[in-house]
């Protein structure tokens, strides 16, 4: 008997933690529906910013966020494959406490650190320079996303490999990979997520543009660093047009990760 | 006839990297041709170790050491080969093109059926199509799975049931007509049916392929097996004939172990 109670009392304890949980993320969604929703319009997606609408930032933050991706998981595979496969002893331990440690670096210092880098010595700000902003933030998630799912394939699976005669690099090439590759996906996709909605590196490296352009070495436009600046004007129409936007980007970054679970979901 | 020997264990001893004491200690074992060795003995008794040293699988990790001989058979020049001796990547992978390997648990490769058997022929420099299928299929009909696949080839290998994977893996190393085949314990994740099926299989593949199995099981090892090994503790402590081992054992300790008073 008392055993049921405290089951019961256990099991509706981790329901409410639950559902605070998700109450805040109703809340955050509500609120920011409810004060978009005077410029909520189909006209966001095809004005840009200096006629009142977002489609330019949207363009820009995706652009910056996919060079970041395209230049960042293939280095970031490569070091995870290195750690995982390769890498024994000392040497591989260091780079993944390194990696680990810059996974959580304060954004803000990425951005500052590649205005030292890029923008001081090239003259201005530049999307260039936000895009590699975008990538030192996502080497570290692929790399540690690519070494767990890596260590999540059975070893067995690796030898069987060798024991057909294969060199360890076709081994990893072409069965290793191809195991871990839903995992990876979705790491890629998460990792994809966190970088689109981040404001701090864009800060100073890429800056925001109202104009469209797809010149990466001028300002260029993003979604996140414009919601900053529009949410500091003094008028209620930029406020408005910041909660739109804000719930827009929220959307972006929900929908893109309910894709990465439900691959998980589906085949992991 | 004279009795030939596809390999040769001589004065073997192996140590694992980083361990005090060697794992195996002085092993002397042949493996007779076109016939089945059963390696057995208590768990952590050194036969996995010794089994996976024929195919040098253990190299795929840094450090260990090995003393002593392993003889290989070259059928062609009739001379024996040291495979302690091999050093270059070339030549382990010509090593383990002649000495395959089954594993305890099935692991089909996260690809087709085909591509499952294709994977070990295309590795070996086989591109033409025709002698692909023709190699493939074959495979699969020596491995008494192909009724089972043959109109599922295109599928993925995952989607076999845990017996069937495990033959497409004899069927994946058979296909590269390796003179030795390795099995680990093959069927010890399987269900008897399963289990009946490989052995069969195992009957009918001695004909072209030696056989070592190590097995846990003992009526496994008596009814396989032409020739039985009895190691303990990294010794080996009795190989002859396996109705000798199983009905006159000249050692004590063998006797209690095959009478299951003792592992």
């Amino acid at each position: 008997m008392k055993r049921l109670i405290i089951n019961k009392i256990a099991l509706s304890l981790s329901v409410l933690s639950a559902l605070i949980g998700l109450v805040f993320l109703a809340w955050i969604l509500v609120t920011l529906f409810s004060k978009g929703i005077n410029s909520l319009s189909f006209s966001l997606f095809t004005q840009d910013l200096i006629n009142g609408g977002l489609r330019n930032l949207i363009f820009g933050q995706f652009l910056m966020a996919l060079i970041a991706t395209i230049i960042g998981v293939p280095l970031g595979m490569m070091a995870g494959i290195y750690l995982r496969e390769y890498g024994h002893g000392k040497y591989a331990n260091i780079i993944r406490d390194l990696s680990d440690i810059m996974m959580s670096a304060p954004s803000i210092i990425i951005g500052s650190f590649v205005f030292v880098l890029i923008v001081e010595p090239f003259g201005s700000i530049n999307g260039w320079a936000g895009s590699i902003a975008l990538t030192i933030m996502l080497i570290p998630i692929v790399v540690s996303t690519t070494d767990n799912m890596l260590s999540l394939v059975p070893k067995e699976l690796r030898e069987a490999g060798i024991a057909l005669g294969g060199g360890k690099h076709q081994v990893i090439l072409s069965i290793i990979l191809k195991a871990a590759r839903v995992g990876l996906m979705t790491g890629i996709l998460l990792g994809f997520a966190r970088i689109i909605g981040e404001t701090a590196p864009l800060l100073f490296t890429s800056g925001t543009n109202s104009f469209w352009t797809t010149d990466l070495n001028n300002a260029f436009p993003s979604l996140t660093v414009s919601i900053y600046n529009l949410a500091n004007f003094p008028t209620d129409k930029a406020r408005d047009l910041a909660w739109a936007a804000s719930f827009i980007l929220t959307m972006i970054v929900l929908f893109i990760n309910i894709v990465g679970r439900f691959f998980t979901r589906d085949k992991g | 006839m004279a009795k030939k020997l596809i390999m040769d264990i001589k004065d073997f001893s192996f140590r694992y990297a980083g361990a005090e004491k060697p794992s195996l200690m002085s092993i002397n074992l042949p493996v007779h041709k076109n016939k089945v060795t059963a390696m057995i003995g208590p768990s952590g008794c050194g036969k996995s170790t010794l089994l996976r040293a024929l195919n040098r699988i253990h190299d795929l990790y840094p450090g260990h050491e090995y003393q002593g001989k392993i003889n290989l058979l070259n059928s062609s020049s009739g001379e024996n080969e040291n495979i302690l001796d091999i050093k270059k990547e070339n030549d382990f992978i010509k090593l383990r093109q002649r000495v395959g390997m089954i594993f305890q648990k099935p692991t089909p490769f996260p690809m087709s059926i085909f591509d499952n058997v294709a994977y070990g022929l295309k590795l070996a420099g086989i591109k033409n199509k025709t002698i692909l299928e023709e190699k493939v299929v074959s495979a699969l009909q020596g491995s008494a799975i192909w009724t089972e696949v043959k109109d599922r080839l295109k599928e993925d290998a995952m989607g076999l049931s845990g017996g069937q994977q495990q033959r497409l893996c004899i069927a994946r190393a058979v296909a590269l007509r390796p003179e030795v085949l390795l099995l680990d314990e093959p069927t010890s994740a399987l269900d008897p049916i399963s289990t009946g099926a490989i052995e069969e299989l195992v009957t009918e593949l001695k004909k072209d392929i030696s056989i070592v199995i190590v097995t846990h099981n003992m009526q496994q090892a008596s009814r396989l097996s032409d020739y039985t090994a009895f190691m303990y503790i990294g010794k080996l402590i009795e190989y002859n004939k396996t109705d000798k081992i199983f009905l006159n054992p000249k050692e004590k300790l063998t006797e209690d172990y095959v009478t299951g008073r003792f592992g």
